[in-house]
């Protein structure tokens, strides 16, 4: 049963995937594909990495561990749509521009928090194998923890890359702040302790 | 509905135009939404007939358009103009129009005429980012613009009546918009209801908005960045889907110094942006 269903949550994620880069190669998904991917990708990392932070709450309060399974998968998710995301801009926004990549990285402040945020996400993705979890111990968890900084930051980048609207990031601020508050007790333990 | 429209064709250019489908499928236009898809999905019932255009402020002799005057009171040409968005991508679109100087002299403006100002229709109703703040991106309305009166004079400023040789259609600011080629796109206002002739340099919507990343002036410029991005280089957007190699470099007023840098001589374009 939980194999389907994670299978679902595979293909969930994966074909819109698909989707997105078919319609984007044959250049049928609106004037500007490359504007397109990096949107698409960018909001599908943040909308999966709310969902999964909903998890450990919903899993509480309806007393239902076995989800609690499907974090890591949605996880490895938001990762992946955070590289892709990554790509576009490297690969089709800049087209290459090595140099160009580099100055906007270290000049544009909202791409810096980008990078810092997928800088976190990286280490999370490397050390999800249940191998390198159990051989990390205790340090592990103090490591993941980290993907409450990613979340935030990630919401600064969004926001910051936006012209004008205001409407859209402040209902992902209402419900990050929410996730997060779920946890306050949990973050200010673990922000505490590391001073 | 698009009419097609009566004009002189532009000659011949070597540059590749962006497709029409693009043209009309690709807009900012924040009184229809904020996703760029959104202006050609919202428009369409935007009623423009009847329309009046109106010529007004430091003139001598003001002048009312209506709908058919937009077509008729001066002969129409087509124009092949550079695109430059201030979000770095750009198109070539082949307008349809006459000069904006041919219009503000027969309203023969006065002495104290320095700048002109610009009013997009302010119709809630038929404008749903107008109604609510959610769907128009924050931004107060009526949308306005300005130019310096120079700069509205120059040859190359052009009011817009239609693209591909029909009439515009209401995503690209119909039924008679301004395109100012050598300025980033949104100094080139839509559906346009007043033209007003001033004295003091008039309020422009993305400059009360973030006076720190849109200036009065706005020319297209490589060497002045957006604070959150780099205006060096842009993407054509042209054909050719997610592979098209189309950065390119973005060139000093959009590749039109030749017919406008006198405009700007002995002004520090750095801190007039």
């Amino acid at each position: 049963m939980i194999v389907v269903v994670k299978t679902l949550v595979h293909l969930a994620a994966a074909l819109p995937l698909l989707w997105l880069y078919y319609g984007a190669v044959n250049d049928t998904i609106g004037a500007d594909p490359v504007e397109r991917v990096i949107h698409f990708t960018g909001i599908g990392a943040l909308n999966i990495l709310l969902i999964s932070l909903a998890i450990t709450p919903l899993a509480k309060r309806f007393k239902k561990p076995v989800l609690l399974k499907f974090r890591r998968l949605l996880g490895l998710w938001v990762f992946t749509y955070a590289l892709f995301h990554l790509l576009n801009f490297l690969f089709f926004e800049l087209q290459f521009d090595w140099r160009l990549f580099v100055d906007e990285v270290i000049d544009r402040p909202y791409i810096t928090v980008g990078m810092f945020a997928f800088a976190i996400l990286l280490p999370l993705a490397v050390t999800s194998w249940s191998k390198i979890k159990r051989k990390m111990g205790k340090s592990w968890q103090q490591l993941h923890n980290w993907v409450y900084i990613a979340a935030v930051a990630i919401w600064v980048h969004f926001y910051w890359s936006i012209k004008s609207d205001i409407y859209e990031p402040g209902l992902y601020a209402v419900g990050l702040i929410w996730l997060l508050t779920l946890r306050k007790d949990r973050i200010s333990r673990w922000l505490f302790k590391r001073k | 509905t698009q009419q097609a429209l009566n004009y002189q064709k532009a000659p011949a250019t070597d540059e590749l135009l962006t497709p029409e489908a693009k043209v009309t499928s690709h807009n900012n236009f924040y009184e229809f939404g904020l996703d760029k898809s959104d202006p050609a999905r919202n428009s369409q019932g935007l009623k423009v007939k009847p329309w009046q255009l109106t010529v007004s402020g430091e003139v001598s002799k003001p002048i009312t358009l209506d709908y058919d005057d937009l077509f008729k009171k001066f002969p129409l040409e087509e124009r092949i103009y550079r695109l430059r968005c201030v979000e770095a991508w750009s198109m070539v679109v082949p307008w349809v129009g006459f000069s904006l100087a041919d219009l503000i002299k027969q309203a023969a403006p006065t002495s104290k005429a320095k700048y002109v100002a610009f009013e997009t229709l302010y119709d809630p109703e038929q404008m749903p980012g107008q109604r609510s703040r959610r769907i128009g991106g924050g931004i107060d309305y009526p949308y306005v613009e300005g130019l310096r009166l120079d700069e509205a004079m120059n040859p190359l400023t052009m009011l817009s009546v239609g693209l591909y040789g029909k009439t515009l259609p209401p995503q690209n600011g119909a039924p008679i918009r301004l395109v100012v080629p050598w300025k980033y796109g949104f100094k080139s206002i839509k559906s346009i209801v007043s033209i007003k002739l001033v004295e003091k340099m008039p309020p422009t919507t993305w400059n009360i908005l973030a006076p720190n990343e849109y200036g009065f002036y706005a020319n297209v410029n490589p060497d002045v960045s957006h604070p959150r991005w780099s205006q060096a280089s842009e993407r054509r957007i042209t054909t050719g889907g997610l592979f098209a190699r189309n950065r390119i470099a973005t060139l000093p007023f959009n590749g039109y110094g030749e017919e406008v840098a006198h405009l700007y001589k002995n002004m520090d374009l750095a801190r007039y942006y």
